[in-house]
């Protein structure tokens, strides 16, 4: 899930021995989070075009199924991330996806000149664009949960009405498809990345070219382990 | 170790700052939506007269109807196989077959049809038979005091009060926007309650039994109200 826009080709097959070794990027609570948050997120968005677009509607009705489905999928979604606090791996990387770093001020404007070269885009364990989409998505996806709960239980607060709800949802929930879009697009740029999620660890000499300031400034964790 | 860890975690909270600005952003929308959304609808509204790609029905609140079914298909009839059964509490129980329905008089009411999942097409044309000269002409038992409706989806199902029956502006409708009622709009036949929400006019129309009480409809089922009243409507028994 790195921004790495243009990065060059993938690295080395994983049965190579990898000179510099492997080192751990995320524990299995936190990609047991990712992967619930993800398929959470999945039958939210599969649901949704089921009940939103006209063709899709009439090709699949079972309108009740549809709601029921969309309406827990979307209420739980923000339960894996709340039940990963528990882990202290986790409530340290998200330490690391708020705080901002001056080198993450100088990837964003390389990223704005569209600089995809890796010396120009300092970063720590996370780059500024996945702490920017972090951010973001943490935001929406409580809006979306709140409007949704408000077009479920409509007299939850009266003085907002249902259709206005509705339009919150239906706008966000456009932005959200777009920005996860992207957020997809940039993993299936980087088969690392992907590989660092699947299995929790990463090559020295990627997470060296991709968040060198990870390995420097914040070796916690980042010990070899092959 | 803790002046190292300190030196990634002192930078500003930019995360929770983003975070933050999308609740907030979120809360400002809710608080903007009746203003933002009359903008929209208008300035939708006009491009979707000039889209022949359908691509404006995609985005959020297009106007224009939206396609709903409870079922997973719906078997399509027409002049052929459909027939709308008229029976319960009634003294002469009738099947109609369509052209039976079309040689009935036709009545015309103009009405803004709102669904409670916030989409409007206002001032639509529906054309059908009134539900009350059907009743008439089954002659309603003196114990009746509710109508069922079914669906040949197999699952939808609809109420009405006698009373709201007998509107003027409740139609067994036959067109919709001077168009023969289409399949996807619940054509052949489908039911229009002018003064309530969409919901309440159910489509793919088959049955109409006489009841003595009110029997909740599908989505009543699941928490929606028995009286799905437009807010507004005049709940008058001699309204419209």
């Amino acid at each position: 899930m790195t921004s790495t826009a243009g990065s060059p080709a993938p690295t080395a097959a994983p049965t190579q021995p990898e000179p510099g070794g492997r080192i751990r990027r995320f524990t299995r609570a936190e990609r047991l989070v990712h992967r619930t948050t993800g398929l959470l997120m999945l039958l939210c968005l599969a649901t949704a075009v089921c009940l939103y677009i006209g063709p899709v509607a009439q090709l699949v009705g079972r309108r009740r199924l549809m709601i029921t489905v969309h309406e827990w999928s979307g209420v739980l979604l923000p339960l894996p991330l709340l039940l990963g606090l528990l882990s202290r791996e986790l409530r340290a990387d998200l330490r690391r996806l708020n705080r901002f770093a001056s080198y993450d001020r100088q990837w964003l404007r390389a990223a704005r000149r569209r600089l995809t070269r890796p010396q120009d885009r300092p970063a720590g364990k996370f780059n500024a664009g996945q702490k920017l989409w972090a951010g973001w998505i943490a935001g929406a996806v409580l809006v979306m949960t709140a409007t949704g709960l408000l077009m479920w239980f409509t007299r939850l607060l009266p003085f907002v009405s249902r259709t206005s709800a509705i339009f919150v949802h239906d706008c966000l929930a456009w932005a959200v498809a777009v920005v996860l879009a992207g957020h997809v697009r940039q993993a299936l740029r980087d088969p690392e990345a992907r590989r660092g999620m699947r299995t929790g660890h990463v090559g020295r000499r990627w997470a060296q070219r991709h968040h060198s300031r990870w390995l420097t400034d914040d070796p916690d964790g980042t010990r070899t382990v092959e | 170790m803790r002046e190292e860890r300190d030196r990634w975690a002192q930078g500003a909270p930019v995360g929770r700052r983003m975070l933050l600005g999308t609740l907030a952003a979120g809360v400002a929308g809710l608080a903007a939506a009746p203003y933002l959304q009359r903008g929209w609808e208008d300035a939708l509204g006009a491009a979707s007269q000039h889209d022949p790609t359908g691509l404006t029905g995609l985005l959020p609140d297009p106007g224009g109807f939206r396609y709903y079914s409870v079922v997973g298909s719906v078997p399509r009839k027409d002049e052929t196989d459909y027939g709308l059964r008229v029976d319960g509490l009634v003294d002469r129980p009738r099947t109609y077959t369509l052209p039976d329905l079309r040689a009935l008089p036709q009545t015309r009411v103009v009405h803004d049809v709102l669904c409670t999942d916030g989409w409007r097409v206002d001032d639509t044309p529906f054309q059908g038979v009134r539900l009350a000269d059907l009743l008439d002409a089954a002659g309603v038992r003196s114990e009746g005091a509710a109508l069922r409706f079914t669906c040949f989806d197999g699952a939808y199902s609809e109420s009405l009060t006698l009373e709201q029956a007998r509107r003027p502006d409740v139609l067994v409708a036959l067109t919709m926007q001077d168009q023969p009622i289409s399949h996807a709009h619940g054509g052949p036949v489908r039911l229009y309650v002018a003064p309530m929400y969409f919901y309440k006019s159910a489509k793919w129309l088959s049955g109409i039994t006489v009841t003595d009480r009110v029997i909740p409809g599908y989505w009543e089922d699941y928490g929606y109200d028995v009286d799905g009243w437009l807010p507004g409507a005049d709940r008058g028994p001699d309204a419209a």
